[in-house]
């Protein structure tokens, strides 16, 4: 054992000192984007052998760690307002969408066949409409078949990005609902049950007969699971695909969201998909150690750059050309080590 | 001399076994009472803000910031009682069978089968409820309990609803589907100490196998027989993904079995990585102090019971 303590001591200094000379960014947050995130990391390390290690803890919790320092970047689902941004000293952009869509378990019914408009699946999910022939339902759906059957209304049981997204929506449209429930992660439910996870929601959504739940775009289609279709704000009924979630960001104000606080439920557009949400990145403002900060961007640039089919291959919605001109001027401008612009490209 | 220093080394081993012991004891209680603080501390917030009536309000709304234990502590209650129910008898049916009546080549398969059962992890038995249990109990099981119970009074009210095979009675199903193994093992070793002598005195005096259990074995082992249901009380009280996945997670408190509830613990694995807002969280580690108070009440109220229990067999002897 004494002869070995030389070789152990070297063998230590040796993976210590590798372990130090290649540059490793850490992050945490989020839990819908974390595939296409680790896609990337790996991708990105085989090219340049920067380590990204993403832990995807929630939301909530990346918030915490980035206002703790103890990772680089942190990750959420829902924007933080410019107010919070000031506070914490973090600026934030979206780097990756996705959306979230009504999925059903209807006898007849196919994907895309049902058509449901803002009002009604506000209604559903108050618990207002209970039966799938309710004559609201049948004048939005002429021609089809609809079940006598009750509505069994399934929802997410954790606090979740994706619940965010789709009562926010809600919020939007239908003023009971923002009046009896509201905007949040996880909300006291009029109605229904509650599965954990998207996996959780899907196979009660396939389990229960005459249940309608949400879930992510990705999730939908990778389950083939019976999606519907939505009346937008411009009065127009749309799928749900990559281009009606592009259309949804690309038609989005965010030249006058300041810290990109932007919501992109609802947004204007006769292709966008209303239920539409971007996954934010948190960053400081200051940065202590200037390198740091620019592997953690250029980073982020790579993904912009290169990431897209990547992105697309996980059915992850890709940020618009337009929106990633504003956030590189947002980072050249904002984020700073030592009172130098971090970011000069 | 040569004693002397043999006694002195003797004398330092055992000084160092006496404190390792100590100090290895002492350790749960700090443990314990650090837990106990910290929840109190994490807590704060919400039990400034809610008081008492945290514990029996059923509200809870993370929008408006109104939180309540009751749908919870109930839904740990009853789905616990469910699984209690079930799984008692049945271990106690299987130990026996396994001391008294199995021939020894068929009890060890049969006992090692037990404990693998014991060795399955909480997520596979959630998976397996989610995936393969609750869809047979929504197409075979709960039809037939609303077919049989449909005109009773009491029991129409307990199985009403639509049979989806999530929910309160689910998550007990598979509770009690987790907590026999662990009593099962426990039973049958209690009952495996009652000594030979006592058993063959009273089968010599004509008892059957039922009459021995009855009069012979179960006071012999009632300290260690109530010490497995209550050890079984406990995991039952505290287990969490396996519930989560099937109990249907609504902060509701509804009559019947069918419908969906949350247990204290489905309620922490649910909500705790997304809460960022401080009352909510804190609102959940309150939950988790109510659960540890419960577990403690539990603790105390067993051992009261066994404390009777051997006062009345001595007074009996």
């Amino acid at each position: 054992m004494k002869k070995m303590m030389p070789f152990v001591i070297t063998a230590l200094v040796l993976a210590t000192t590798a372990w130090a000379g290649t540059m490793s960014i850490s992050g945490a947050g989020a839990t819908f984007p974390y595939p296409v995130y680790a896609k990337w990391a790996n991708a990105y390390a085989a090219q340049t052998g920067v380590q990204l290690n993403y832990q995807s803890i929630g939301s909530g919790g990346g918030i915490a760690q980035i206002k703790a320092k103890t990772v680089d970047f942190g990750a959420s689902d829902a924007p933080l307002t410019k107010d919070k941004l000031d506070a914490f000293g973090l600026v934030q952009w979206p780097q990756i969408m996705g959306g979230v869509v009504p999925v059903v378990n209807v006898r007849g019914i196919a994907p895309n066949q049902l058509k449901l408009t803002p009002t009604l699946l506000a209604n559903i999910f108050l618990g207002k409409v209970t039966r799938w022939n309710d004559p609201a339902i049948a004048a939005a759906n002429p021609g089809l078949k609809l079940p006598n059957k009750g509505i069994t209304v399934v929802h997410r049981a954790d606090g979740s990005g994706t619940t965010w997204i789709f009562t926010n929506y809600l919020d939007k449209i239908s003023r009971e609902w923002h009046r009896l429930v509201g905007t949040a992660k996880a909300v006291s439910w009029p109605t229904g049950v509650g599965g954990k996870g998207n996996e959780g929601v899907s196979a009660y959504v396939q389990r229960i007969r005459g249940s309608i739940g949400y879930v992510e775009f990705a999730y939908a289609l990778q389950n083939r699971m019976t999606t519907v279709r939505l009346q937008n704000r411009d009065g127009r009924w749309v799928t749900a695909t990559i281009s009606s979630f592009q259309a949804a960001a690309a038609n989005a104000d965010w030249a006058h969201a300041p810290g990109f606080y932007l919501v992109l439920t609802d947004q204007p557009g006769e292709k966008s998909w209303p239920i539409t949400g971007a996954s934010f990145i948190l960053v400081h403002t200051s940065q202590k150690n200037p390198a740091k900060a620019r592997a953690v961007l250029s980073f982020f640039n790579w993904a912009f750059a290169h990431g897209d089919a990547m992105a697309k291959g996980l059915d992850y919605v890709p940020i618009p050309d337009n929106v990633v001109r504003m956030i590189k001027a947002m980072w050249a401008r904002r984020i700073r080590a030592g009172g130098q612009s971090v970011w000069a490209k | 001399m040569k004693l002397s220093i043999f006694r002195s080394s003797r004398g330092r081993g055992d000084a160092l076994f006496h404190g390792a012991a100590v100090g290895a004891a002492a350790l749960v209680l700090i443990l314990m009472a650090g837990l106990f603080v910290d929840l109190v501390i994490g807590s704060r917030p919400s039990l400034e803000k809610f008081g008492l009536g945290f514990l029996w309000s059923a509200a809870w709304n993370p929008v408006t910031g109104n939180f309540g234990a009751a749908s919870s502590i109930y839904g740990s209650l009853v789905s616990t009682l469910i699984a209690l129910v079930i799984a008692i008898p049945l271990s106690l049916l299987i130990a026996l069978f396994l001391v008294e009546i199995a021939h020894p080549r068929l009890a060890r398969p049969v006992g090692g089968a037990i404990e693998i059962l014991a060795a399955i992890p909480s997520i596979i038995y959630g998976m397996w409820g989610l995936f393969v249990f609750a869809p047979y109990l929504a197409d075979h099981v709960q039809p037939a309990l609303q077919a049989v119970f449909g005109k009773v009074p009491v029991a129409r009210a307990l199985f009403s609803g639509p049979p989806m095979g999530i929910g309160m009675l689910s998550a007990g199903l598979i509770l009690a589907l987790m907590v026999l193994p662990f009593t099962t093992a426990l039973m049958r070793d209690v009952l495996q100490l009652v000594p030979r002598v006592l058993k063959e005195a009273a089968a010599g005096m004509g008892s059957t196998t039922w009459e021995i259990f009855r009069k012979v074995m179960a006071p012999y082992g009632s300290r260690g027989l109530v010490g497995a249901g209550f050890l079984g009380l406990s995991r039952a009280l505290g287990e969490t993904m396996a519930v989560t996945f099937v109990i249907g997670n609504d902060h509701r408190i509804a009559a019947s079995l069918f419908a969906s509830g949350n247990t204290i613990a489905s309620t922490l694995a649910n909500e705790f990585t997304e809460a960022s807002n401080p009352l909510y969280l804190s609102a959940l580690i309150e939950l988790g102090l109510v659960l540890l108070v419960m577990t403690l009440l539990f603790q105390l109220a067993g051992h009261l019971w066994l404390g009777r229990l051997e006062k009345n067999t001595r007074g009996g002897r």
